[in-house]
């Protein structure tokens, strides 16, 4: 009885595949993977070259006297700049945490009601939410500028922190996330508790949806922390650390060391988020599916 | 008569529930109008609720696609009141911008290039790396996905290709022998376009491909077992009759993420050969958009750009989805 049991089992592991076909896609996986994966090594094996493995010939994949000094340099540099850099740090941080909760907030509340509470408008409402995100949103940065200097708001933090609680990928995501995974029953009971909606919301269905908040944190975040530089924005103090790099970066030979410092730097902070939320992220993405 | 006035006591909350429950009139009874209007009442919270969230949706999304659709008729400079021109701006970007067909050629090979390319990369990879155990799996959906996140490392491109002999190709290819000289690769206009398609495609495995690696994660183990049993004999078939129908709803998601951003590579392009790009030879309409909108302040013009590249995009993703909606009917 145990035997056959076992037998199933590995038998359901392998169930239609051949043998050669799970080497081909390993293969494959193997090809693609270096493709995808060592351009990253090499950007991270140009940070620890000394100057002189930097610029030599032929150059070399590998790093031969991995060292820090192109960090240190970085910092360096950092200290010398015209605005003090932490402000660049404190303004990409503010930015990044206010535009990330105030989306957080405002679309999981807009979420929730668009899914739960049956207004009339809103399949309209959520039509137009899924027609933004057939265009990118190049589209409307010029007459954004219009938007925000008839606001006042060009050169403040607010052209960049506002703009990012609309988001709509992040609504798209908790919608189908509250859809799937909040049973109407629970609500129903509550409401007729006397709960009010407000307290639904806060009480009972954001607690149940914390992979799809996770999501929408690394999502907003993610593009807060890539923005560099912004039309919106022009004096220096307001200016991001994304865009402090840009500056090393476009200083040329003379800071190739540095830049390739501050691009390390750059990357590993996006996928250390990723890292630590991926299994949250996929759980959100598998109901993320677009009904027609 | 005590045992009626039990009865009543009895009956009336019973009836009184059932008198509460018909006393508001029926939907067919009502016009379509006192009916909506009802449901706004009740759900009245309902509309407190998504207000914060869609006044800045919008005034930040929608209104600006409306304003640059109305400013794309008129001439406007961001100083003086917008001159009505009605066509103009569209005729002269359609039949007197040499630079805007180029643009629009690029931006269409662009698309073609990375959107389709890019999605069937993301469904193969996710579909490869779905065979693979647990903690492998969350190892290699990171190598894949990581480009996407990692802002501007694609400009390590730039060094594995950079224009000296330090650069990594030029140094391989001239130790090896095949050229004398470096090659100029982000200035060369024979080079440029396949360079930039293959960085695109490079940083492209994003939110289509997650979605992919969770959608085929969510198909019931069950399906496979009792497709195997009525005659699924190969991961081929399995592919197609069991699982992208049972995707299907992710597989549209992602498509649209795939399309959206094929039209959205013009900042690496930007950032790997200069703005504009050598001879126009990678510029697309979005570049062409950044340049009227952004450096001339020719807004009503930009408008008309504006405009144009939203409707290419709205019309590729609805048609896309139209198509993929036919899946597995």
């Amino acid at each position: 009885m145990a035997k056959k049991h076992f037998k199933f089992k590995i038998k359901s592991h392998h169930l239609n595949r051949s043998v050669g076909g799970d080497i081909g896609i390993n293969i494959i996986l193997v090809i693609f993977g270096a493709f995808m994966f060592l351009p990253m090594l090499y950007a991270f094996m140009q940070a620890l070259k000394p100057l002189d493995e930097l610029w030599m010939f032929p150059p070399r994949f590998f790093v031969r006297n991995p060292t820090f000094k192109n960090f240190t340099e970085l910092f360096r540099l950092m200290s010398t700049s015209y605005v003090p850099f932490s402000r660049y740090v404190f303004n990409t941080a503010f930015v990044s945490i206010a535009g990330t909760f105030g989306h957080l907030f405002l679309a999981s509340m807009a979420a929730y009601a668009l899914t739960k509470i049956d207004f009339p408008g809103r399949h309209v409402m959520f039509k137009m939410i899924r027609l933004s995100l057939m265009f990118h949103a190049t589209v409307t940065s010029i007459t954004n500028f219009i938007t925000m200097s008839a606001l006042g708001w060009v050169d403040t933090y607010w052209a960049l922190i506002v703009p990012a609680f609309g988001s709509t990928l992040g609504l798209y995501l908790m919608r189908q996330f509250i859809d799937s995974s909040v049973p109407d029953v629970i609500l129903e009971s509550a409401r007729l508790d006397g709960a009010k909606e407000i307290t639904i919301y806060w009480r009972i269905v954001m607690p149940m949806v914390k992979p799809a908040w996770l999501t929408l944190i690394v999502y907003c975040f993610q593009g807060l922390w890539n923005s560099g530089t912004s039309i919106y924005i022009y004096s220096e103090e307001l200016k991001t650390f994304n865009y402090a790099v840009q500056q090393i970066l476009a200083g040329g030979i003379v800071r190739s060391g540095a830049s390739a410092a501050a691009t390390v730097i750059m990357m590993l902070v996006p996928i250390a988020v990723f890292v630590v939320s991926q299994s949250n992220i996929i759980e959100t993405m598998a109901s993320s599916g677009l009904k027609d | 008569m005590s045992e009626k006035a039990v009865e009543k006591i009895q009956a009336s909350p019973e009836e009184a529930v059932a008198k509460k429950q018909t006393a508001p009139k029926l939907r067919k009874d009502m016009t379509k109008w006192e009916w909506t209007r009802r449901q706004m009442a009740i759900n009245k919270v309902g509309y407190l609720l998504v207000a914060p969230y869609f006044l800045v949706f919008l005034t930040f999304t929608v209104a600006p696609v409306i304003l640059s659709l109305i400013l794309s008729f008129t001439s406007f400079n961001m100083l003086e009141w917008p001159k009505f021109l009605f066509m103009d701006n569209y005729v002269r970007l359609f039949l007197d911008d040499d630079i805007f067909l180029i643009a629009a050629k690029n931006t269409l090979i662009f698309a073609v290039m990375t959107g389709p390319v890019s999605y069937l990369l993301c469904l193969m990879f996710a579909w490869f790396i779905n065979e693979l155990t647990p903690k492998i799996r969350s190892i290699v959906t990171l190598i894949f996905y990581a480009p996407s996140i990692s802002g501007q490392v694609y400009l390590i491109w730039q060094v594995l290709f950079s224009s000296d002999s330090y650069g990594y190709a030029n140094g391989i290819l001239m130790k090896m022998g095949v050229i004398n000289s470096p090659i100029l690769w982000f200035q060369d206009t024979d080079y440029i376009m396949p360079l930039v398609i293959t960085v695109a495609l490079w940083t492209s495995l994003g939110t289509s491909f997650l979605s992919f690696i969770a959608g085929f994660q969510v198909v019931d183990k069950s399906y496979y077992e009792a497709a195997a049993v009525d005659g699924i004999r190969n991961r081929w078939q399995e592919l197609w009759y069991v699982t992208l129908p049972v995707m299907k709803n992710q597989m549209m998601f992602a498509a649209i993420m795939s399309i959206t951003a094929s039209f959205g590579f013009g900042g690496i392009v930007t950032a790997l050969c200069g703005f504009p790009s050598p001879n126009y030879c990678a510029w697309t309409i979005m570049h062409h958009l950044e340049d009227y909108g952004g450096s001339r302040w020719e807004v009503g013009y930009a408008s008309a750009i504006a405009t144009v590249l939203f409707l290419i995009m709205i019309g590729c993703n609805m048609l896309v989805t139209k198509m993929l909606s036919k899946v597995g009917k």
